[in-house]
């Protein structure tokens, strides 16, 4: 691929871009099976130091929220900081993306599902790719 | 048995802004005065621990240096906003090992008017290239939702109202209606302004729930108090014993493992366990209490610790709002003080001004907001990362 036509990038590590669907890739004890999103020097359950990969789910539930309206000058405000519990185990802390920034339209418990987008490009036309969720609509 | 301990002196400056005076006069003239109302001098005090977080290098050395060099061992501490409780922590635990019979605990800030928005993070960069914890190419504030403390105590507010009826925007308003009016009557606090719940919902967005009237202020201030071993207590003046307020629980604890706990800031496991073993110490009961100071940073914050500190039915937070039981004439006064969201939060004084503010009250002398006939009250502060302190205070004879 040539460089100029935008090689793309994850935001974080965490988030694997391969051929497939994007997805959240976690850090699992061996022992316990706490889940990490970060590098780690062990685990802060249970104090081991082997890890496994976990690929978690795309889908999950909305447990809180903030509509941050005062930022940095760099980040465009009003948007929806969310927690999203995932559907099958983990949980993540991102924007809550294509829905209307108020109280009226992000509801507490509602379900949410995985999204990628183009979160910015630097001096080599590379694009560093961000996931936030979205309202599931029509999932129970 | 490690003797018990108690508070001989309590001073407090007013919070706010003090541009003619720096950090160093700030500490020295609350430690004199706190000193002065324990009857005490420099020349009495074996141990010394000075909370200030951000200008902590050696402060309490120089202190000494403005106050008296007597060669006492100090401390300087930092614990984010639970910095000034840590050092009121690190005097206790002094006296309580032996080591010292009377000490001095100093908690000061002065954050000038710093920006709202703090500098976070790397600059940005030219190039994508992964660098930290998570491999970030680029800064995530924003993308991958907000650390600022504006957003992060709204999450905490919010997850409580996910798992909990009859919390919202409405109970948060509430709550920092009561701490408005609260600190009309402190002579201390920052702000002493009352406004109404229109006022408060209309002012202006920060991180919702959370309007700028439901947020705390960047201020300056000091506090230092006067610790005492009971055995020591008993060779002191019948005036400062007659004063003197007992310490009947310390408690710091920090956040354990939950799940979440990587991606949400969790606080309240670290508050429940705090209370929980604070009134295990003290064996007060959290129905005991006539009056609570807890960390109100942002009016979210408040409503978590009434159900994490016990003083509501577990899920009655909104209920206990709603029906008026925090408030000066209710069932368990909460601060009264205005909190942090009006008398100010300058960092490292906090955990040591809401001492003394229950001290004050215990002693009958909180003038116009006095609770009358307090007898027993419990302090919270929560640095988030996290650290806890609680403390229950008691009136009672030596
Ligand atoms: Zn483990």
């Amino acid at each position: 691929m040539l460089a100029d036509m935008g090689q793309q990038v994850p935001i974080v590590d965490y988030l694997v871009l391969d051929d497939g669907a994007p997805y959240l890739n976690a850090n699992v004890c061996d022992e316990c099976g706490a889940l990490f999103l970060d590098r780690r020097n062990a685990c802060g359950k249970c104090g081991k130091t082997a890890f496994g990969k976990k690929r978690l789910a795309d889908t999950g539930t909305l447990k809180s929220f903030t509509i941050v309206h005062r930022a940095a000058p760099t980040v465009p405000v009003p948007y929806v900081s969310a927690v999203i519990h995932l559907d099958g185990g983990g949980s993540v802390h991102t924007n809550l993306v294509n829905v209307e920034p108020d109280p009226e339209h992000v509801q507490l418990n509602m379900p949410v599902r995985m999204t990628t987008y183009t979160a910015g490009v630097d001096v080599d036309g590379t694009e560093a790719v961000a996931f936030g969720f979205e309202p599931a609509e029509g999932k129970a | 048995m490690a003797d018990n301990v108690w508070i001989i002196g309590a001073a407090m400056t007013k919070f706010g802004r003090h541009p003619d005076k720096d950090v160093l006069d700030l500490g020295s003239d609350v430690a004199l005065e706190a000193l002065a109302d324990g009857g005490a001098t420099i020349h009495d005090m074996n141990v010394m621990a000075v909370g200030c977080q951000f200008e902590p290098f050696t402060l309490g050395q120089k202190i000494q240096k403005q106050i008296g060099q007597t060669g006492i061992p100090v401390y300087n501490v930092t614990n984010a906003c639970a910095t000034g409780a840590s050092a009121v922590r690190t005097v206790i635990m002094s006296i309580k090992a032996g080591e010292a019979d009377m000490g001095l605990a100093i908690g000061v800030e002065q954050m000038g008017k710093p920006g709202f928005i703090p500098q976070m993070g790397r600059p940005r960069r030219d190039k994508f290239e992964p660098d930290g914890r998570f491999g970030e190419v680029m800064p995530i504030e924003g993308v991958l939702g907000t650390d600022f403390m504006a957003g992060v105590f709204a999450e905490a507010g919010m997850a409580y109202a996910a798992e909990h009826d009859g919390v919202g925007f409405d109970q948060f308003v509430k709550i920092a209606e009561k701490n408005h009016l609260h600190s009309s009557l402190n002579p201390l606090a920052q702000y002493r302004k009352v406004f109404s719940t229109e006022e408060i919902k209309a002012s202006p967005m920060q991180a919702y729930p959370n309007t700028l009237l439901m947020c705390c202020p960047t201020g300056d201030g000091a506090s230092a108090l006067v610790i005492v071993s009971e055995k020591k207590l008993k060779t002191l003046d019948p005036d400062v014993r007659k004063r003197a307020v007992k310490i009947s629980a310390s408690v710091m604890t920090s956040d354990p493992w939950v799940e979440g706990g990587q991606v949400q800031p969790d606080v309240n496991t670290l508050t429940r366990n705090a209370a929980d073993q604070a009134y295990e110490q003290s064996g007060v009961d959290p129905q005991d209490l006539d009056l609570v100071e807890l960390h109100d940073c942002f009016a979210t914050a408040e409503l978590v610790h009434y159900d994490n500190l016990r003083l509501c039915e577990p899920g009655g937070a909104g209920a206990f709002i709603d029906s008026g039981g925090p408030m000066r004439d209710g069932k368990i006064p909460v601060n009264v003080s205005g909190g942090l969201i009006s008398k100010g939060h300058p960092i490292g004084a906090t955990g040591a001004a809401n001492i003394y503010e229950v001290a004050t009250h215990l002693r009958g002398e909180a003038g116009d907001r006095q609770i009358e006939g307090a007898k027993v009250g419990l302090t919270h502060v929560i640095g988030l990362g996290s650290a806890c302190a609680v403390h229950i205070l008691e009136k009672q004879a030596v």
